[in-house]
């Protein structure tokens, strides 16, 4: 016998009420980001079958990058304090990704974005920079990060009207990490983590992440990657021993300290796009880099890294066809 | 006598000098002259023979590696620039 034909019925909505959807705010997108498994790289760097490498792809993001989640922490925290409400402008210093990350979410919830960037910015981060309609201060090149940083400190010392929102200095930046990264790798891999590798710029998503891990299981270890000398093409990450150290630092997290050479983070970086399909910047590829050098080393375990943003932003770069 | 602008992250190797004059006609000879003068320099510029790629080197605000590179013809009024790549944050 046959079904009755189903007949949707059709009521008028309420024009008042807003309709039941699916759409989501900008900044519902920010986290929950994939962990992707890297088993190819792991065996092609001689990782033992029992070593498992997985990676949080940051570049689903909104802006692209990790950086999302530190400048929308940094900014509900300050919303909440009460240090930012509407109308106002917001400065910091960056080297990109946090900048596009608070040009991003400004435009969204109405803030002026002033960022303070050295002039030798690359020509990706400029124009994403622009699109979203930031206000761009330039320092001298050869002061780098630490320039623009000095820059934006005196910038917003002299004008109390302006937000402040010192990433490196800044709680909510750490703190990000610890209420989210660390918890979705520890709902990823099903609580079975047992290395954290990542780099450090502000330091940010190493202090949060594993400041929440070492609660979870104190037995994770925690390795912390910078550039192998000051002077170094590891765009994003931090030489620690001679920058301003961030306020946030504390280096008694880290287990252990890696360094990367930019010529071994560029390698890989062309190793994971041409043989895992993997796209990412040059700290992602760094990070990598440092994760498999840990793995030779055990028998057994589970290896997570973060891939802090995706290769379009280095397409100008000359290594991708070395 | 051409003037070599060093940043920051290599002062500590130039004796914290910002700027060094150097001899030479040429990028590729100025910069051999600047690590004679500072060899501990040298390996964070050079790999063997050649400029190590991050390394961005300016003259008088132009891209070398857009001239003619290492033999670029430099005069002894021009600024070399070593422009570091961007850290963290
Ligand atoms: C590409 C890239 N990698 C790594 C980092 C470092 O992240 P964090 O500041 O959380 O240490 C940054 C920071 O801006 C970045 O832009």
């Amino acid at each position: 016998m046959l079904s009755p034909v189903y007949q949707p019925v059709y009521r008028p909505k309420s024009i008042t009420a807003r309709p039941q959807t699916q759409a989501q705010r900008l900044e519902e997108l920010i986290g929950n980001t994939p962990l992707l498994d890297l088993s190819h790289t792991a065996v092609a760097h001689g990782l033992s079958p029992r070593v498992a490498l997985f990676a949080k792809a940051e570049w689903f993001n909104p802006g692209g990058s990790v950086k999302d989640r530190a400048a929308l922490n940094i900014i509900r925290t300050a919303e909440k304090d009460g240090s930012l409400h509407p109308g106002m402008t917001l400065i910091d210093s960056t080297s990109g990704n946090t900048g596009i990350a608070y040009a991003m979410l400004g435009a969204a919830r109405g803030y002026r974005v002033k960022l303070v960037v050295p002039q030798n910015i690359s020509p990706e981060r400029l124009a994403i920079l622009r699109a979203y309609g930031a206000e761009l201060i330039f320092t001298d090149p050869l002061d780098g990060s630490d320039g623009a940083l000095e820059e934006a400190r005196r910038l917003a010392a002299a004008d109390p009207t302006l937000f402040y929102a010192r990433q490196y200095d800044n709680p909510a930046n750490w703190r990000a990490h610890y209420l989210t990264t660390a918890n979705e790798i520890w709902q990823q891999t099903d609580g079975t983590i047992t290395h954290f590798v990542a780099g450090m710029g502000t330091s940010g998503t190493f202090m949060g992440t594993m400041r929440r891990l070492k609660e979870l299981n104190p037995a994770i270890l925690g390795h912390a990657v910078q550039p192998d000398s000051p002077f170094n093409g590891l765009e994003g990450l931090k030489h620690m021993p001679t920058a301003i150290k961030p306020g946030i630092y504390d280096e008694s997290l880290a287990d252990d300290v890696r360094t990367v050479r930019t010529e071994d983070a560029y390698k890989m970086a062309r190793f994971l796009a041409r043989h895992e399909g993997v796209f990412v910047g040059i700290s992602a590829a760094a990070a990598v880099w440092a994760a498999t050098a840990v793995g030779q080393k055990l028998e057994a375990g589970t290896i997570v890294t973060i891939l802090p943003d995706s290769g379009l932003k280095y397409l100008s770069e000359r290594f991708w066809s070395e | 006598m051409a003037t070599i602008r060093i940043p920051t992250p290599l002062r500590p190797y130039t004796g914290n000098n910002g700027q060094v004059t150097v001899n030479g006609g040429t990028v590729g000879s100025a910069l051999a002259d600047l690590t004679d003068q500072y060899p501990d320099l040298r390996p964070h510029l050079f790999e063997g023979d050649t400029l190590r790629s991050f390394v961005n080197v300016y003259l008088n605000q132009e891209d070398v590696r857009h001239l003619q590179g290492p033999q670029t013809a430099v005069a002894a009024d021009d600024t070399l620039m070593i422009i570091p790549s961007i850290a963290g944050g």
